[in-house]
């Protein structure tokens, strides 16, 4: 039974580690499969979370914080999108921009709030299935955005694969030219894309201020923007395959602090690199099968589009 | 009406020189409208921000001290994102950099001489091209994304600093401070100026300058570097194998990535800390685009950039204002280098329509 | 009678050109109307206007009767025009009936749309699955799809821009059927072309645009294809001159090996078994429909693919298999790639640059630094000796026209005195007179003895300078037959894949 208690907790623990990068990932998805690379995840999670962190802070709900993270994160992503779509800069530049601009203006804005105690969102407690052993903790014990995401990745797939909507987003994604000529707002479809990349971003920062350590702290997203972006690619733009790796990766995170809960002699700063590293192998890995990555990957990812050219 | 883009026939000269103009003044533009809602002076911030870092001797030796790192990284940046490689790892790659000299000059402490000097910023360009190898081999061999690879590898060449600096590396005699011993005299740069802590790195930085100007301009591999960037098809149509522009930009970005952060411990900080850069390597992606991507720009773009790190620093001491203000900055200030860009390409016209565009 | 649909002085400026000068257009119902021009005349242009993708400055639409504004191209297709495109609009990663449903009004059920395909298909000839990915598909197939994209929606107007290009011969005769049999059900056709003899076998009536302006409405049935190529443009075809009495002798100087490349692209095409020898002196086309090998073929002799064997491939006697572009240039070898911009050339590069692109192996790097007073020298013979127009070499490469910066290329190329010339589809979307200036430097060139294979679709031209023709067909190629001794039927026949039994007697 302790085995088992160990595993669960690990699961759970993974399962909580992993939702950020899920809700993430999951955003990004959504803008590469219109065409669009936002590399501006990282800085949208930083705002989305200072911003959550904040208005909780001020008006003492933890709802209307989460809300306002999503708005900021869509905020964020329109900035991006106004680059990007009207004005056609490069999309990898324009996100690089953007994830620095993010990393100054959160830091900026969350100056006062540094060690701020809040109360986070707590799982929730759902009586007597809470309590069922093994099924409780895994399936019933958890928070709210963790639902949410739950049904997040049911509604992208959805959207993706059985709706019109889905259809046009991956046709714009293919060929923007091609869309354009049949009479499809490529722009437009592109900056809802983006804007919904964003929401997810701005959700994703608010889970990691709010929920998971929660406070707020200088630049506490740790990267974990760029891993979801990695995992965007790992998935080859499946939806279900990016929830498996955000979890995986949670579960790698998890890993790293029960390797030293156990009393092993290992170095904080060797194992914290241990997600990092991760990334980058199964980044080789995947990236290797270039027939793979052809054939799934948006055909005009991070190309600009002008209708008159 | 409407605002309308139209592809320019050949891209505009003129606004090429005019964009870096036309993004600082909208920054500035834009810090007066940050200011005003913050309720401080404007005009007093933008002076504190911007003047104030300029009127002694000792702060241009600030100005230089700082804008030194941030060229050296541009300049090899620049190079690689000409090619269309994208290393935005070059924070890592200077850490790299820093741990490799660093670790020599404390591997023969106190046996040092006069080749110590030289040695070091070999070690340091040689550790900055170890780190940015592995974007590189990864990409040439497995098609890995270099962005993902080398910023991946920024967090974990941070931590091994940290890791060292905490552990194995730690000074005997520093009561458990997370540092190294200071670097004997022939581990640090010489000051050049009296009443400055300006050090001979700028000269470091002045070469490679040239180095990489030459290269580009006139240089062949300067050339197939340029044209794998702006057209791969016909790259690989002339022949010009797209591993070795791919190469040949990582190690070049590496080495002086890694050079930056040997200068920047050799000359400013003389010993090994948990953080030796305040994001040169992140600010240095800005510093590129803002000089275009052009050596002779880089170097004002690079002065400029140091300027507002100096800033934000009078601005906290005087007034009070958080540091994480050079940071919005820095951001804005790329916003508005990308977004004015379209005016090289493109012509903004104002159209009449009658009807709804398709689009 | 009611024209089913009439332009009146629709007007179309662009920086620097004015594309549609009042051009008038009228169609009747059932009607198959040619419009005919050459690049650049401003067909294009004007399709799209029709189309709703481009809006006119000025002029009027009338669609059966009454004045429409069509603002985008859904409102083109609920008045029932329908659209067949030079360049497909096709996802590839999608299936046909997704696909179609894309290129249709919402509110359809996948699956009745599927049953639809079907009967569509079977009535019009037009043979397809709907369930087949696109990327899986050849040329003709994808054409047939957007063919019936258009036909689901019973359109009044049927717009076909250059469909022929991109058909062998057999499946253009059974485009024409497919065509006749719609307008004989009352659906009006415009054919955009600039083949004459099919605009005479096809068309009902024509309308003539050079320079942007009607210069001429006419039955192509009255017509000669000389009358009609001087409606197009303005004087008589040029010809090229051939020398009369070359003697070919054969000597190999490119030699095809059995080579046998699997695709790198999973889309792509894998080159089986090509044999072929280039004598010198010689000019060899090949022929085929697009996608069928020829950019890995060509990809392959430049040298950006290399050969499994280095013996596969010969260059004037040489093994040369394994060697890249840059040794396979300083041996002698030339090549002109099958896009202009961003592959032929830089396009935001100076003409100067482009010189150096390709040509850098003869004294222009010197100790790895470039001569750049040699290399702009060069540039300025190019543009004087081809009569590249632009406004000097320091001109971006993309702010020339295409059958400037074709001249440009080919001259780059040609002057670096090559033994063997590779061209892909040298006169592709280039004036008349670009196109007859490239074909006589091909012909220059090869009467000093050097080889030079052509990659066309053109078959025309392939006729016009070649000595022998051969055809590649799904990664494979045929024999070549000397030009004499094949017709248009023979080769069609060979485009289509039916190559097995033919002999090799006939070849050299």
């Amino acid at each position: 039974m302790d085995g088992l208690d160990a595993a669960i907790t690990i699961l759970v623990g993974a399962i909580r580690a992993g939702t950020p990068l899920v809700f993430a990932a999951l955003g990004e998805l959504i803008a590469e499969k219109s065409g669009v690379l936002n590399l501006g995840v990282e800085g949208m999670m930083l705002v989305g979370a200072v911003v959550g962190f904040m208005v909780t802070v001020t008006t003492g709900s933890v709802y209307i914080g989460i809300l306002a993270a999503v708005a900021a994160g869509m905020l964020m992503s329109l900035v991006f999108g106004v680059l990007t779509l009207s004005l056609l800069t490069n999309q990898v530049a324009t996100g690089l921009a953007l994830t620095i601009f993010g990393v100054g203006l959160s830091a900026f804005l969350g100056i006062k709030y540094v060690g701020t105690p809040i109360n986070g969102l707590k799982p929730l407690d759902i009586p007597v299935l809470s309590d069922l052993p093994v099924l409780g903790p895994l399936v019933f014990g958890h928070d709210l955005l963790i639902y949410i995401s739950f049904a997040l990745f049911a509604a992208v797939a959805w959207f993706l694969y059985r709706s019109r909507a889905g259809l046009i987003l991956r046709a714009v994604g293919e060929s923007h030219d091609a869309a354009h000529a049949l009479g499809y707002s490529v722009i437009a479809i592109r900056y809802m894309a983006v804007l919904f990349g964003g929401a997810c971003a701005g959700l994703s920062g608010a889970y990691l201020s709010l929920v998971y350590t929660p406070q707020w702290a200088e630049n506490m997203t740790a990267g974990r923007g760029w891993i979801a972006l990695a995992l965007v690619v790992f998935a080859t733009w499946r939806p279900g395959r990016a929830m498996l790796g955000a979890y995986l990766f949670g579960g790698i995170t998890i890993m790293g602090l029960h390797v030293q809960a156990l009393g092993f002699e290992v170095s904080s700063h060797l194992v914290a690199t241990l997600p990092y590293i991760a990334t980058i192998v199964v980044l080789a890995v995947i990236s290797r099968d270039a027939t793979k990555i052809r054939l799934n990957a948006p055909a005009s990812l991070g190309k600009p589009f002008h209708p008159s050219a | 009406m409407q605002l309308r883009l139209e592809q320019r026939q050949s891209t505009s000269r003129a606004m090429q020189y005019a964009t870096p103009v036309i993004a600082a003044g909208l920054t500035m533009i834009a810090g007066i409208a940050l200011f005003g809602v913050l309720g401080t002076d404007p005009f007093l911030a933008l002076y504190t921000f911007f003047i104030q870092p300029l009127t002694s001797l000792y702060s241009i030796g600030e100005l230089l001290i700082k804008a030194t790192p941030l060229l050296l990284c541009a300049l090899g940046l620049s190079v690689g994102f000409k090619g269309n490689v994208w290393n935005i790892g070059a924070e890592g790659q200077l850490t790299m950099g820093a741990i490799a000299s660093g670790g020599l000059a404390l591997a023969v402490y106190a046996q040092d001489g006069p080749w110590l000097l030289p040695l070091m910023l070999l070690a340091g360009a040689l550790g900055g091209m170890a780190w940015a190898a592995i974007p590189a081999f990864l990409r040439t061999r497995f098609n890995a994304n270099e962005i993902l690879v080398s910023l991946m590898l920024t967090y974990v060449a941070v931590q091994i600093l940290g890791h060292l600096v905490h552990g194995p590396w730690r000074s005997p005699e520093g009561f458990n401070f997370p540092e190294t011993r200071t670097f004997g005299d022939w581990g640090q740069l010489p000051i050049l100026v009296e009443g400055t802590r300006l050090h001979a790195g700028v000269f470091v930085a002045l070469l490679v300058f040239l180095a990489v100007w030459l290269f580009l301009s006139r240089s062949f591999q300067g050339f197939k570097v340029t044209v794998a960037g702006q057209a791969p098809a016909a790259a690989a149509y002339a022949g010009f194998s797209n591993k070795s522009v791919v190469w040949v930009s990582l190690m070049i970005s590496g080495a002086t990535a890694g050079l930056a952060g040997t200068v920047e411990v050799m000359g400013t900080i003389q010993q090994l800390q948990p953080v030796i850069s305040p994001g040169y390597g992140f600010a240095a992606i800005i510093v590129a685009f803002l000089g275009r991507l052009h050596p002779v720009g880089v170097v004002l773009a690079s002065l400029l950039m140091s300027l507002m790190y100096l800033g934000g620093e009078s601005l906290q001491m005087s007034m009070n204002l958080p540091l994480a203000v050079t940071g919005v900055f820095q951001g804005l200030l790329l916003f508005f280098v990308l977004g004015s860009d379209v005016l090289v390409r493109y012509r903004i016209r104002l159209v009449r329509t009658h009807q709804t565009e398709p689009a | 009678m009611t024209p089913q649909l009439d332009l009146r002085e629709i007007t179309k400026r662009y920086p620097g050109c004015l594309a549609n000068d009042r051009v008038g257009l009228t169609v009747m119902p059932g009607e198959i109307h040619a419009l005919l021009g050459e690049n650049g005349a401003g067909k294009s242009t004007l399709v799209k206007i029709i189309y709703g993708v481009v809006k006119p400055d000025a002029g009027e639409i009338w669609w059966n009767g009454s004045q429409v504004d069509i603002a985008n191209p859904n409102a083109a297709r609920a008045l029932g025009i329908g659209m067949v495109f030079q360049h497909f609009n096709l996802f590839e990663s999608l299936t046909v009936a997704e696909n179609i449903s894309l290129g249709i009004d919402p509110g359809h059920d996948l699956a009745k749309l599927t049953n639809e395909i079907g009967e569509i298909s079977e009535r019009y000839g037009l043979p397809i699955n709907p369930h087949q990915h696109i990327h899986t598909l050849s040329v003709g197939e994808r054409q047939r799809v957007e063919i019936i994209r258009c036909l689901v929606q019973n359109p009044r107007l049927l717009i076909m821009d250059e469909p022929t290009s991109v058909l062998t011969p057999q499946e253009v005769e059974k485009l024409f059927e497919t065509l006749r049999r719609l307008a004989s059900e009352g659906c009006s056709i415009l054919y955009i072309s600039h083949k004459l003899d099919e605009i005479k076998a096809l068309c009902d009536t024509a309308t003539v645009l050079r320079l942007g302006k009607v210069t001429a409405r006419c039955s192509p049935a009255d017509e000669t294809p000389k009358s009609l190529a001087e409606m197009m443009i303005g004087s008589a075809l040029p010809v090229t001159k051939k020398s009369t009495n070359r003697e070919l002798t054969e000597e190999p100087l490119l030699e095809l090996r059995g080579l046998d490349l699997p695709a790198a692209d999973p889309l792509g095409t894998h080159l089986q078994n090509v044999t072929l020898t280039l004598n010198r002196g010689e000019v060899v086309g090949l022929a085929g429909v697009a996608g069928n090998g020829q950019k890995e073929l060509l990809a392959a002799i430049n040298g950006e693919r290399l050969a499994p064997d280095k013996a596969m491939l010969r260059l004037d006697g040489r093994d040369v298999g394994r060697d890249g572009p840059e040794e396979r240039r300083v041996q002698g070898l030339a090549f002109v790639p099958e896009e202009r911009l961003g592959r032929g050339s830089v396009p935001e590069m100076s003409l100067t640059a482009n010189t150096l692109l390709t040509w850098h192996h003869k004294g222009q790097v010197k100790r790895g630094f470039v001569d750049l007073a040699e290399v702009s020298a060069q540039a300025i013979t190019i543009r004087e000796m081809f009569d590249v127009r632009c406004p000097g070499v320091e001109a971006e490469a993309k702010s020339l026209s295409g059958g400037n910066l074709q001249k440009f290329i080919v001259g780059r190329e040609i002057l670096q005195e090559p033994e063997v010339l590779i061209l892909g589809y040298p006169t592709w979307g280039v004036d008349v007179g670009a196109a007859a200036a490239i074909r006589q430097a091909i012909l220059n060139l090869s009467a000093t003895g050097a080889g030079v294979l052509i990659v066309s679709e053109d078959l025309d031209e392939l006729f016009e300078i070649c000595d022998r023709i051969a055809v590649i067909a799904e990664g494979r190629l045929s024999p070549a037959r000397r030009t004499g001794n094949t017709s248009i039927e023979e080769l069609g026949l060979w485009m289509s894949g039916q190559f097995e039994a033919a002999e090799v007697s006939d070849a050299a």
